[in-house]
């Protein structure tokens, strides 16, 4: 047998969504090649650049007064940050899914906002809403409150750039699920808390989990708005993002980097986390996806 | 428990779904609502479980006006088109679900609780499926563990939503007896929601035949049948 006919015979029993060998390792081929320079080279020389000059150097440049607040700051931040949008995320998604109202669309349309308006334009809004020379920023500072340039305005603005990620998830999935459930809990003489807690929660958990893995990455890596509104005291308002931009602009790479590697770890950590409860809960999550 | 209904209408938005209807229905009867989709079936059997609330006109429980009662304090056993099992509990959990979030002064006993879901799964005659999930029953078993859920919680009446709608035809010929079983054994006056008139027919002690929001006829069986009162029933009941 030449190699043309079996090359036919392949041909011919090929599936039909299969594709012909020659396209499939092209596109095979385009996305290696996209991951590989826009994913792994990138994480590869940030960890590379930090350790240039050995560990001892890179863990030195983080254990310094302002690098531990910074990371103290973005921990502080993320930490308030994310609880506040899965609860505001939860509350979005249950109302637009569970209830039926005029201006349904406008309201999906308002929660997107955060994901097409710049970060900066947000840190201008607040700066403007809540900086000293405005009423409610005026007064506020006078009585001991500032918003803006102090930690209050960072996790405002964390807030809002990060607010779509956590209902975004549920939204979808709640449509998907319908009422049913809850109506049957209902019906059972369960109250709306219970049945709350104990059929809406568990059939959302995985999207909620999801939300706020992507949430948190998100928050802890927030620059713009933050940048615009945190006014980037050292060692008093400087998140791990803004240190990281100060610390390369004053050509300190290796610190830079290293504070760079680190928020990569954290972000990575929360990937980690996540595929890690997947891999554990694989039969219960294959049980409930059947359905 | 008898129901009646007292001119009960339900617009939504600017639709009406159900046009002012009356109907009494007695104790221990097992009755069937038919008509095409969009007749107001499934809406006036949701009304009478507390999930919709009527926009005119009352509900009585056995004379006493019910009309403002909670879905909760209806205690209806319902069981939906698609069943609505949780999905993410076991069978025994699904069906212990009522009796667990019940007040803590009136929740029974764990062994009671164990005690009443075992006789419960006798009854559906799946005594062996405790464990599984709902993703892995057939139809026909999803259907009689959520038949089992609704009875577990003791209800006053029992409410399903085309109970048979999704099975196919010889499963349905078998749990059409087995419901029949069930409410001649517990004596629950029962309403079930359907579009198959032969399922009706063979099923129901008194059948409504709804149209557009409205009751086109209200009888037994073989009355339906012999003696169509209007021109729709005629046609729907041939058809």
């Amino acid at each position: 047998m030449s190699d043309a006919t079996l090359h036919t015979r392949r041909h011919a029993f090929r599936a039909a969504t299969e594709e012909a060998p020659l396209l499939r390792i092209t596109l095979i081929g385009i996305a290696v090649a996209g991951l590989a320079i826009l994913v792994f080279a990138p994480l590869a020389v940030v960890f590379a650049e930090a350790l240039r000059e050995g560990w001892l150097a890179a863990v030195e440049s983080l254990g310094n007064q302002d690098a531990r607040s910074a990371i103290w700051l973005t921990l502080l931040i993320t930490a308030i940050a994310v609880p506040a949008n899965a609860a505001f995320g939860i509350a979005a998604a249950w109302f637009i899914t569970k209830f039926d109202f005029r201006g349904k669309a406008f309201l999906i349309t308002l929660i997107d906002l955060p994901f097409s308006v710049s970060p900066v334009v947000a840190g201008l809004c607040i700066v403007l809403l809540f900086g000293a020379n405005s009423a409610i920023g005026g007064w506020l500072v006078a009585n001991g409150w500032p918003i803006v340039f102090a930690i209050p305005g960072i996790v405002l603005a964390t807030i809002f750039v990060t607010f779509p990620f956590v209902a975004r998830e549920l939204i979808p999935v709640m449509i998907e699920q319908g009422r049913a459930e809850e109506e049957a809990a209902l019906t059972l003489g369960a109250s709306g808390w219970r049945t709350f807690w104990t059929v809406t929660l568990p059939n959302i958990r995985w999207a909620l989990l999801y939300g706020t893995l992507l949430c948190t990455a998100r928050a802890m890596g927030e620059f713009g708005a933050v940048a615009v509104v945190s006014g980037k005291i050292r060692g008093q308002t400087a998140t791990m993002p803004i240190t990281i931009e100060m610390l390369y602009n004053e050509y300190l790479s290796v610190a830079a980097f290293s504070m760079a590697a680190l928020l990569t770890a954290l972000a990575l950590v929360t990937l980690l986390l996540k595929t890690l409860l997947e891999l554990r809960h694989a039969d219960q999550l294959a049980a409930i996806r059947r359905h | 428990m008898h129901i009646d209904i007292d001119e009960i209408a339900k617009t939504f938005g600017g639709t009406t779904a159900l046009l002012p209807v009356s109907l009494n229905i007695p104790s221990g009867a097992l009755v069937a609502l038919l008509g095409p989709s969009g007749s107001g079936k499934t809406t006036l059997l949701r009304i009478l479980g507390g999930l919709e609330f009527p926009t005119s006109g009352r509900v009585l429980f056995n004379g006493q006006d019910a009309t403002g009662m909670t879905v909760q304090e209806r205690r209806a056993g319902f069981v939906f088109q698609s069943y609505a099992l949780f999905r993410h509990m076991t069978v025994f959990d699904n069906i212990a679900y009522g009796l667990r979030a019940r007040p803590r002064n009136q929740r029974p006993p764990k062994a009671e609780i164990n005690r009443r879901v075992t006789k419960l799964l006798e009854l559906i005659q799946l005594p062996d499926i405790a464990k599984r999930y709902p993703t892995q029953l057939s139809g026909g078993q999803r259907q009689r563990v959520a038949l089992a859920r609704a009875l577990a919680i003791e209800p006053r009446m029992l409410l399903l939503d085309e109970p048979f709608g999704a099975l196919d035809a010889k499963v349905r010929k078998e749990l059409r007896q087995g419901l029949r079983d069930i409410h001649d054994e517990t004596g629950l006056t029962t309403v079930f929601v359907t579009h198959d008139q032969d399922e009706a027919m063979e099923l129901a002690d008194l059948v409504v035949v709804m149209s557009m929001g409205r009751i086109e006829q209200i009888g037994r069986p073989h009355d339906i049948r012999d003696k169509p009162a209007t021109e729709f029933v005629r046609e729907f009941i041939t058809t």
